[in-house]
């Protein structure tokens, strides 16, 4: 997740202050995970240095001094080419699962019982998002669901992998 | 701690191909187990000497303090009737009846009076999102709907225990999860105990805890013993 792009494409909907930007990021795309304001303003003067916004003049008014910030057509063209390029698919050629099952392998130590326990917590994770599906609003469904789908590849490639196990362990102990 | 239905070292061969080799599991009352494994690792056999179906080779099912696994076909058959609940994967409803008259079959045949039947049945059909469909005959249904319908019938007995067997097999991921997630919480607003045999971890993500068979017998993925007591 891009921070300063995502707050440069709210700014293109209208200039705002940096409380509305955090606002309206913490309701979008935080999911229980809120910006700092210290990012939030820390972000807005990087981008006002790199000329991807513009300040506007403080504003006085109670509380603090307040600025308004606007996309410039720098950033409305960083924006705009962020859109249109792909994220790039997340390979996970060297997991963390995969590089325990082949250690345990090499080791003598029992792979089989690795994947049982690694299965077991990514279906606790799947029950906490389900679970977060049955109580949750449309976003936060479709954001479950994006896990949900993560973990279930994962699980698939577990029983894929935990039926080819005598394969692995006479490979990686050649 | 108490248990509602269990199975204690319960062994079942078809011929000469044994399906379960002393399989065990405990359920609490009200609680919602998944039971995962492969095609051919013995889970819906369990799911079927649990629910006094099929009677094991050895071992011993208990159901409410009640040894099942001993009781002749007509005791088991009156307490399928009268006290579990079952949905299948599919085809299930009898096509000639409406879906109204097919959600009252358990309870019409347990002796319910037909107006009775049909009312306790029609209640249903506001709750799992079936307004306006009891009138029409499973060919008329969509595979999600005939499912739903399906569902009212198991629960509209007010079943003790439910059991499951691959509830969402035949439909879409996205009528599959709305199956799940009325059959949850359903379960849970009656107290209802859910057997759910499933392959598909996305499903086996609505129960409280998941078993998995594996060679004919029942163990937990954390290691520990597949009892009740393991339960959170």
């Amino acid at each position: 997740m891009s921070v300063p792009l995502t707050l440069l494409g709210l700014l293109e909907r209208e200039p705002s202050h940096g409380y509305d930007l955090k606002r309206d990021y913490d309701t979008w795309f935080g999911r229980g995970k809120p910006l700092p304001y210290g990012q939030v303003y820390a972000t807005l003067s990087r981008l006002a240095r790199d000329g991807k916004a513009i300040a506007g003049p403080a504003e006085h008014g109670e509380g603090p001094d307040r600025k308004r910030y606007a996309i410039t057509e720098a950033g409305v063209a960083d924006v705009e080419e962020w859109l249109s390029e792909p994220a790039p698919p997340e390979p996970h050629l060297q997991t963390v699962l995969f590089a325990k099952v082949v250690l345990a392998l090499m080791l003598g130590r029992p792979a089989d019982r690795y994947l049982d326990v690694q299965r077991a917590a990514h279906l606790q994770r799947m029950r906490e998002l389900t679970d977060l599906k049955e109580r949750g609003d449309l976003m936060d469904t479709l954001l479950a669901d994006h896990g949900l789908y993560h973990l279930e590849a994962d699980l698939r490639w577990m029983d894929h992998t935990a039926v080819r196990l005598d394969l692995l362990a006479e490979e990686v102990r050649q | 701690m108490s248990t509602i239905i269990e199975a204690r070292d319960v062994v079942k061969s078809f011929g000469h191909t044994p399906a379960l080799r002393g399989a065990s599991i405990a359920v609490r009352p009200g609680e919602i187990v998944a039971v995962m494994g492969p095609s051919g690792s013995g889970k819906s056999t369990l799911l079927h000497c649990l629910a006094g179906i099929l009677p094991p080779d050895e071992g011993e099912v208990w159901f409410a303090g009640q040894r099942l696994d001993t009781l002749n076909e007509t005791q088991r058959s009156e307490l399928r009737r009268d006290r579990f609940g079952f949905v299948f994967q599919s085809g299930q409803l009898v096509p000639e009846l409406t879906a109204e008259e097919n959600v009252a079959l358990p309870l019409l045949l347990a002796g319910t009076r037909r107006a009775a039947a049909l009312a306790q049945a029609r209640a249903w059909f506001g709750r799992l999102g079936l307004d306006g469909l009891g009138s029409r005959r499973s060919g008329e249904l969509s595979g999600g709907q005939a499912q739903r319908v399906a569902l009212a019938r198991g629960m509209v007995t007010k079943p003790q225990v439910l059991f499951a067997d691959e509830p969402t097999g035949s439909l879409d991921s996205a009528s599959g999860e709305m199956v799940m997630s009325l059959m949850t919480r359903a379960a849970r607003e009656q107290g209802t105990t859910v057997i759910l045999v499933t392959h598909d971890a996305r499903v086996a993500a609505y129960a409280r805890r998941e078993v998995i068979v594996r060679d004919g017998m029942v163990r937990s993925l954390t290691g520990a013993a597949p009892s009740a007591k393991a339960a959170p």
